[in-house]
């Protein structure tokens, strides 16, 4: 095909596309073919540069979206799911909630602080540019394994970035997770959640309307940092990955403080027509995005872009990823009322164009025209591969007769709940504002935060969780897991679950087994979230994770919100009194494969992980969630990572009570009765007045119910091991952190 | 009893002391912006916490030049009570209301988390209605609260009663394992020498109500109320 050029274009300094050029952009032949088609013409530098981006992984999701498609997003309660900046869901009384996750893995790793910070702010973004107040903020971490020489490097740099963003712009940090595993020594991952709420009569969307309605751009100032970002989070680790600091982005926490209360301020009003924040791609997808969403096209004029550097191009203006900044639609006529308020907070406030009947996002610069690309095609054409992929054979079930049984019950417990995937998070915690806003009811450590919603007595609990070592063993069953996961911790807090938003880490999609892992979580959680009727609202995915051909295990992060409409409800895993009632909630079988026990006790990581039966999930979780609805459980937790006695442990380290359990295995061995990681399980702590009621309730409900002990003094027995003081146990649970990260 | 609060560019505790003085106070405070001309006549002028301008120059010291600031100083030049947290603590320092200094705390590190406070002086508008001696529960959320002084200064303030509150452990000792920050004899608030003027790290009205985990911060509150009415 002969490209045409069209008069208005400025040829002159727009360099010969040549092949080397569109690969080094990350486009394949294909791709570009179709950006020709698009055009009807050679694209110049600026639009290559636009193409680029809008069809990187990271912002067309061309390997995954096929597949997310099956993810059930419905629900009579969900207002908005995806598609939007983020999902919103009903809480009743006009309310909403407004919430996604997402990943700044790739950033991360090259520069911990920044890359960390700047995912924060991305996200708060997203959920304050829908018109909510960010309410909490939470996240989910991997790490490489403590002893690779990065881990302690890595991991002080993202928790302080979290912290530095999140404390300063005054949202609490209420909890998230934290892993460790080799799978992760080159591609660390940092996801990050945030949760905001908002009236549902003002909620905002991105869709611009109103030919001849102004645009608006506030912030921050445009530079030079973060060109390429987008492009980068779409390609494998190298060696030489280092380079690539420059296009890390620079996070000002200060200007984003500033720039939530002017967006909340101006929401307030009538003036906003639309709104999106510049996110990945800068001004680039927020432009198309709000243009190809409202049917319409923009004509900008650079110039008129706030510019932090000199000299810059419009090739740089449309591909900064610099941070806190905003596009807005106003109604005509009221520039001035909306410049007051972003003066006020000191804030950058340009009109940079306007919205036309083109279709096209039409770029001038110098009085030239440098871009006149349709819209519609660039963001609705973009390429959709349905990449090979191999079903994941799961790995073969082990079973408990082919584990070994520790020399010492005791012992063994105290180095699990001492090691690094079991350990106490308060080093991270407490470098995190978790009570800033004083709505926080549920502080981290807990099976989820709570967080109230200011001035009523309602509240939403939220969870971060996966599996990654279930997901690599069996796709389906560990995508299943972490949805399940996610709605038991909100249900043991005794919240409603409504809706989940997901963050999908994988490795390189063009490895037919990398897709394999993929669509077999997909699966899994598609189950999940149809059975437990927990629809996906929101979502981000994050795919190449891999370093010189090496991927991470698959990390479908599930972020979970749940409702309590009475906060004064809430329970958390701390027994009340000595003399509580433990009681035992589902089935034991004592399923070890793919358990923390194998891999911290016996070194290995093998067999098939635990089942998850849904139905059983749903019958357990709505019949635990019931009793605490009705006052009848002081305590409860959920059985995970490490199984009973870990759960035990955990619930004793939080009240600073012992307890005295009954061990009652059948033929369960000791060990897999006490560490195997079998699904749907609950430990109650009720009083003794309400003991025989759960029973009796359970019997009716036939939800296995099962009286295992009580608490009281200042020791876990469990059976005939030699009983551990609360003492011991967190001298164990607390040290390893802080002594892992002092460096001497 | 009349306040105010004093708002700047990314104070963040704000609306924590304001829910906090309209639910104890059963009045509304006035929020004065940090470009406002005037603050009104009132009983109290409360400086929030948060990282005003930032922080990105010393914490508090942008905060501590603006103009609104000299009305502040005024108000507390002519008796005024004057409350400062965390941020708003280190904001006193900084305009010299409040000797000493706010430095990095000693483990380098962001820290949050509920602490044990000492009540070392009830004899004060922001003390009274606590017993000398009282230990309580307030959560600590800063980078920058390892208060120091020089030794002539920390003598006068030991000597004048002008320690408000002391970080202890839960015996009520002041240890090196229950100072969050590495701040100078425990220090968590002082007073100014005509006791119109507090400053301290901790966060008294993140705990006003039980649901928060605790009220340990109400009688912080219950004691101005007695003081100024």
């Amino acid at each position: 095909m002969t490209p045409k050029t069209t008069p208005d274009i400025k040829w002159n300094n727009t360099p010969e596309i040549t092949d080397a050029l569109v690969k080094e952009h990350g486009l394949s032949g294909e791709e570009y073919a179709l950006c020709l088609k698009i055009l009807g013409r050679r694209p110049t530098l600026t639009e290559l540069g636009i193409f680029s981006v809008m069809w990187s992984e990271h912002c067309s999701y061309k390997s995954s979206k096929l597949h997310l498609k099956s993810l059930p997003t419905k629900a009579p309660w969900v207002i908005h799911g995806p598609g939007e900046n983020a999902g919103v869901i009903d809480i009743g009384d006009n309310q909403a909630i407004i919430f996604k996750m997402e990943s700044h893995n790739h950033p991360s790793y090259i520069e911990p602080y920044q890359g960390a910070a700047t995912g924060v702010g991305g996200i708060l973004r997203d959920v304050f540019t829908m018109g909510a107040r960010p309410i909490a903020n939470m996240n989910a971490l991997r790490f490489g394994a403590p002893d690779h020489p990065k881990t302690r490097h890595l991991l002080s740099g993202v928790v302080e970035g979290i912290g530095g963003y999140g404390n300063c712009v005054g949202v609490p940090t209420v909890g998230g997770e934290t892993n460790f595993h080799p799978s992760y020594d080159g591609n660390i991952l940092v996801n990050a959640m945030s949760v905001g709420v908002a009236d549902q009569d003002k909620i905002f969307l991105s869709a611009a309307a109103g030919i001849g309605n102004p645009v608006i751009y506030v912030g921050s100032k445009t530079g030079r940092d973060g060109i390429h970002g987008a492009t980068m989070a779409s390609a494998e680790f190298t060696e030489d990955s280092e380079e690539k600091r420059p296009t890390v982005q620079v996070g000002d926490p200060f200007t984003e403080k500033l720039l939530i209360e002017a967006c909340l301020e101006l929401m307030s009003t009538d003036m906003v027509v639309a709104i999106q924040d510049m996110g990945a791609a800068g001004l680039t997808s927020s432009s198309v995005e709000m243009a190809s969403g409202g049917g319409v096209g923009f004509a900008f004029n650079l110039d008129r872009v706030p510019q932090r550097e000199e000299g810059m191009t419009p090739y740089e203006m449309m591909l900064s990823e610099s941070q806190e900044r905003m596009l807005i639609v106003l109604k005509p006529g009221r520039e001035e009322e909306a410049k007051a308020i972003f003066d006020k907070w000191d804030l950058d406030f340009a009109v940079i164009g306007e919205i036309t009947d083109t279709g096209n996002l039409t770029l001038t610069f110098k009085g030239e025209v440098v871009a006149d690309i349709p819209t519609q095609p660039l963001a609705d054409n973009s390429p959709e591969y349905d990449r090979p992929w191999v079903k994941i054979t799961p790995k073969t079930e082990l079973k408990a007769a082919d584990v070994a049984a520790p020399q010492d019950m005791k012992q063994a417990l105290l180095k699990m709940i001492g090691s690094p995937n079991l350990c106490s998070r308060d080093w991270i915690w407490q470098q995190y504002d978790s009570q800033v806003m004083a709505d926080t009811i549920q502080k981290p450590g807990g099976d989820a935060a709570v967080v109230r919603i200011h001035g009523t007595n309602k509240a939403v609990a939220i969870t971060t969780d996966c599996t990654p070592r279930y997901c690599y063993a069996d796709p389906v069953e560990g995508g299943k897991q972490a949805v399940a996961e996610t709605w038991r911790n909100l249900t043991a807090v005794g919240a409603l679950p409504m809706a989940i938003t997901d963050c999908l880490n994988f490795g390189n999609p063009e490895r037919p087994e990398i897709m394999g892992q993929f669509v077999g979580c997909i699966e899994g959680m598609r189950e999940a979230c149809e059975i437990l009727d927990y629809p996906v609202v929101s979502g981000n995915v994050s795919l190449y994770n891999e370093t010189n051909g090496t991927g991470i295990y698959p990390t479908p992060a599930i972020g979970g919100v749940g409702l309590l409409t009475d906060s004064s409800k809430m329970v958390s895993l701390a027994p009340q009194a000595e003399g509580e009632i433990l009681i035992l909630i589902g089935e034991t079988k004592g399923h070890l494969g793919a358990s923390l026990y194998l891999d911290i006790i016996e070194g290995r990581e093998e067999g098939s992980p635990p089942p998850v039966d849904l139905m059983t999930e749903k019958k357990n979780g709505d019949f635990v969630r019931a009793q605490i609805n009705n006052d009848k459980i002081s305590a409860c937790h959920d059985i995970s990572d490490g199984g009973f006695f870990v759960a035990l442990a955990e619930m004793v380290m939080a009240a600073k009570i012992g307890m005295d359990i009954t061990v009652n295995c059948d033929d369960v061995p000791l060990h897999a009765c006490a560490f195997g990681e079998d699904q749907a399980r609950y430990i109650l702590s009720v009083t003794p007045e309400n003991r025989d009621q759960i029973l009796i309730a359970a019997q009716k409900e036939n939800v296995t119910a099962q009286v295992i002990g009580k608490t009281g003094g200042q020791a876990l027995t469990f059976g005939s091991a030699a009983p551990i003081s609360v003492a011991e146990l967190l001298d164990s649970h607390q040290s390893w952190m802080p002594n892992y990260m002092t460096i001497d | 009893m009349k306040t105010a609060v004093i708002v700047f560019p990314a104070s963040n505790c704000d609306r924590d002391m304001i829910v906090a003085l309209e639910k104890i106070t059963g009045h509304k405070p006035h929020i004065i912006w940090h470009q406002d001309e005037d603050i009104p006549q009132v009983d109290l002028i409360a400086l929030p916490g948060g990282f005003s301008f930032g922080d990105y120059l010393r914490c508090g010291a942008m905060a501590a030049r603006s103009p609104v600031t000299r009305k502040v100083i005024e108000h507390a030049d002519r008796g005024g009570n004057v409350i400062g947290i965390c941020n708003g603590f280190q904001v006193l320092t900084e305009t010299g209301l409040l000797p000493g200094a706010l430095m990095r705390n000693e483990s380098l590190k962001f820290v949050c988390k509920d602490v044990k406070l000492r009540v070392e002086n009830n004899d004060t508008p922001f003390t009274n209605a606590y017993s000398e001696g009282q230990i309580i529960t307030v959560p600590v959320a800063h980078h920058d609260g390892n208060y120091f002084a020089d030794e002539d200064t920390l003598k006068a303030l030991e000597d004048e009663g002008r320690i408000a509150f002391r970080y202890v452990d839960d015996g009520g000792q002041t240890t090196k394992a229950s100072n969050p920050n590495g701040s100078r004899n425990n220090i968590a608030g002082i007073i100014s020498r005509r006791k119109n003027i507090l400053g301290m790290m901790p966060h008294p009205e993140r705990l006003i109500e039980d649901a928060q985990g605790g009220a340990g911060g109400l009688g912080f509150f219950q004691s101005m109320i007695n003081a100024i009415n």
